[in-house]
């Protein structure tokens, strides 16, 4: 079966063209670095069956951070046999630098410049037939949210796969090329080149700019390499008094930018709105204005729209609840695993799904416009001030959908102190899950003003703990580099395809457990088991304030945070949660859930992500914050 | 003169002239198409210790305050 391997920079509609074909699996969203590690799908095109890989984008070759790094190790690894390298057309003079890369590792390749319709509009015109001539490869041009060009391009992929017409480089300049052939002469001598499963070439490109991955991985076994190594790049700082990583990446720079000139057209742009748009939005009074507006108008949006559904939705469920009582008796066990039924079908339709839809809906938006980078760029500022920069706050957004992803996000952070300190600091985001609990609970009964406190007093808890991690781990971070992408339209079709595998994910694995959850507290109750766990949490609840009845939700709510809120209104045996708990009980639950000990989901990639002693450290310290703060919540609130 | 991107007014034109700092930063500016000789704007200049925006061939890229007082430019 034939593999191919969607490879390019971040941004540039990978993932898009991959779900083209796959269905919508990878998520796809307007800034750069969303995809951290690779899908693989199936994929049947004019009947015949192959295999598409979408790997996180890459700048370059040589790789930075982790996603980067993914995306490599792939590419090395794995026997491939089309690669499509996919090019912002609107930014080719950049994704040809990593072409010029790709040329090296000599695989069967095709080029798809995509977002042409993008490159138009900034006026850049790009004779397509020259530049296959130039780099001896197909070029493909595409626009592929709308689909367009897309059947061309695996046509044209699964071609060049049979064939297995291999890729040539483009040479430097006269005394560079020297220094690299006799590089690639000495690498020949050596086993290095089968080692890694590249060409001679690519790793003396890569063994002259300081590639940290392979001079570490060959350093301690081989120093006299390493010295050869150093005498060529050496010689490369003679030619050009520069160190040998700059004079090779200039040497690419200035190639690719001579092949841009050369096939490219540029014409005036055209005048469009959101050109002036950032003026507002990255402004330094107006952008945070903006800002606060902008969450505003979203947190209304979910709250109104589920309100409208949550409660006739609740009155629909619970209206069998008597009915059942009364032919099955209260006391009866088959009436208590109904009644539990009922109830986690009533918690995950009627309470969570209204307010995760429009939630999921308007996250999608913010993500496919592209105003997310423009938050980082706007938060950079206090995120310094925790020791933190800009980017992370991509993962730190991405946690109000959902945790795991979020955590996952971090690789996009160069140095391990920002992956960790920002792993721990996600998860006391409130997920989706923890949102519908704030709307469900706290905007229900005490009104949406207290559940705006909630969200603000949130970031500010999450700001001072960045604050402690850091002073613990300080260090200074090595500064933000990030892309502001250009402002799209989203497609309504790509934003309910990515809503909808989102709640997917939540109808599969959270209602089979919502409904579990709350049968296994039917039968407890039923056999009075639930006092006996109660009893254990005991000193939490009372040290809280809390009804001791609701103990037993908080252990069902490290399975999954919607338990904890679905089974409440079950443990306390009512309706109506207002009559069996205080508006200070309420808050003071909310609050003591919004930061105890991530879920089982999230415990499982951190302990992936930063460790299982780091994933421990992360469970006492939210557990000990949420404790903390559900205590002072109990007597000041 | 060559100064730092961190003291140039917003709306410059610039000449990249040097980058300090080691190989680490050098390679990820130039994977965002940021090298010696390039010439980039300036579209704003940070405000209370805050990154700065640049636009280079095209493209907006934002850098922290850390990173752009380690670019040195001329100004156009
Ligand atoms: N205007 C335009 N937008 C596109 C095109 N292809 C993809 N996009 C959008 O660009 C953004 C980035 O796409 P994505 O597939 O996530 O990029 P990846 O990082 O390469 O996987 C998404 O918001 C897409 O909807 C295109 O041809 N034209
Ligand atoms: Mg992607």
């Amino acid at each position: 079966m034939m593999k191919i391997t969607l490879v390019g920079q971040p941004n540039c509609g990978k993932s898009t063209i991959f779900n083209h074909v796959a269905g919508y699996k990878a998520i796809t969203s307007n800034f750069p670095g969303k995809t951290v590690t690779y899908s693989i799908s199936k994929m049947t095109f004019q009947g015949m069956t192959s295999e598409i890989v979408d790997l996180p984008g890459s700048y370059s070759m040589t790789s930075f951070d982790l996603a980067e790094l993914e995306a490599r190790k792939y590419l090395l690894r794995e026997k491939i046999d089309v690669v499509i390298n996919v090019i912002d057309a609107s930014l080719l003079g950049r994704g040809l630098e990593l072409t010029l890369q790709l040329l090296e590792l000599n695989l069967p390749t095709v080029i798809c410049l995509n977002m042409i319709d993008e490159a138009e509009t900034k006026g850049i015109i790009i004779d397509t037939d020259k530049l296959s001539h130039l780099l001896g490869l197909p070029v493909v041009t595409t626009i592929a949210h709308k689909g367009w060009g897309l059947n061309k391009l695996f046509e044209t992929a699964f071609k060049v796969g049979q064939k297995s017409a291999k890729s040539e480089f483009l040479t430097f300049s006269k005394d560079v090329e020297q220094v690299i052939k006799d590089l690639s002469e000495y690498i020949k001598k050596t086993d290095y080149s089968e080692k890694f499963n590249v060409p001679y070439r690519f790793l003396a490109t890569k063994l002259l700019e300081n590639d940290q991955d392979f001079i570490d991985e060959i350093k301690n076994t081989d120093m006299e390499f390493i010295k050869a190594v150093q005498g060529y790049q050496h010689q490369l700082e003679q030619c050009r008094d520069r160190s040998s990583d700059e004079v090779i990446s200039s040497e690419r720079h200035h190639l690719s930018m001579q092949l841009y000139e050369s096939v490219v057209k540029l014409s005036k742009p055209r005048k469009e709105i959101r050109n002036y748009l950032d003026s507002v939005l990255m402004h330094p009074v107006f952008g945070y204005i903006s800002l606060a507006v902008i969450m505003y108008l979203f947190f209304n949006f979910v709250f109104y729209v589920g309100a409208i559904f949550e409660e006739p939705l609740l009155d629909f469920f619970y209206q069998f609840l008597p009915f059942a009582e009364e032919t099955l008796g209260a006391d009866s066990l088959l009436y208590h695993i109904v009644s539990g039924v009922v109830q986690g079908l009533a918690g995950g339709i009627a309470i969570v799904l209204p307010f995760l839809f429009p939630f999921l809906l308007g996250l999608a938006f913010l993500e496919d416009t592209g105003y997310l980078p423009r938050v980082a760029y706007l938060m950079d500022t206090f995120l310094h001030r925790i020791g933190l920069h800009g980017k992370a706050i991509i993962p730190l957004i991405l946690g109000y959908g959902c945790t795991v992803p979020a955590v996952m996000a971090t690789r996009i952070l160069e140095s391990e102190r920002d992956r960790f300190i920002t792993s721990v600091l996600t998860t006391m985001i409130p997920c989706a899950a923890r949102i519908t609990i704030i709307f469900g609970l706290v905007a229900f009964y005490l009104g949406p003003r207290a559940a705006i406190f909630v969200f603000l007093f949130n970031i500010v808890v999450v700001a001072i703990a960045g604050n402690i991690l850091s002073n613990i781990m300080p260090e200074i971070t090595p500064g933000m580099i990030l892309e502001i992408p250009a402002y799209h339209v989203p497609s309504i079709k790509i934003l309910l395809s990515k809503v909808w595998l989102r709640m997917k994910e939540f109808i599969v694995i959270a209602w089979p457990l919502l409904i579990v959850g709350s049968v296994v507290l039917s039968l407890l109750q039923h056999w009075h088991l639930e006092e006996f766990i109660n009893q254990l949490i005991s000193p939490i609840t009372l040290l809280l304030g809390l009804p001791v009845t609701v103990g037993v939700t908080l252990i069902f709510g490290v399975l999954r945070k919607e338990l904890s809120m679905v089974m409440l209104v079950q443990a306390l045996g009512v309706t109506n949660i207002s009559t069996a708990m205080s508006a200070t009980q309420i808050m003071t639950f909310t609050i003591f859930v919004l930061f105890y000990v991530p879920c089982v989901a999230t415990l499982a990639v951190l302990i992936k992500e930063i460790g299982s002693k780091r994933t421990l450290f992360a469970i006492v310290f939210t557990f000990l914050i949420a404790l903390i703060l559900a205590t002072i919540t109990r007597f000041v609130y | 003169m060559v100064v730092s991107l961190t003291d140039i007014k917003s709306g410059s034109k610039v000449r990249v002239a040097r980058i300090r700092g080691g190989l680490g930063i050098r390679q990820r500016l130039s994977c965002l198409g940021i090298h010696p000789g390039d010439i980039m704007l300036l579209q704003k200049s940070g405000f209370m210790k805050g990154p700065v925006l640049v636009n280079i061939h095209g493209n907006q890229v934002a850098l922290g305050r850390g990173i752009a007082t380690k670019i040195l430019v001329e100004v156009e």
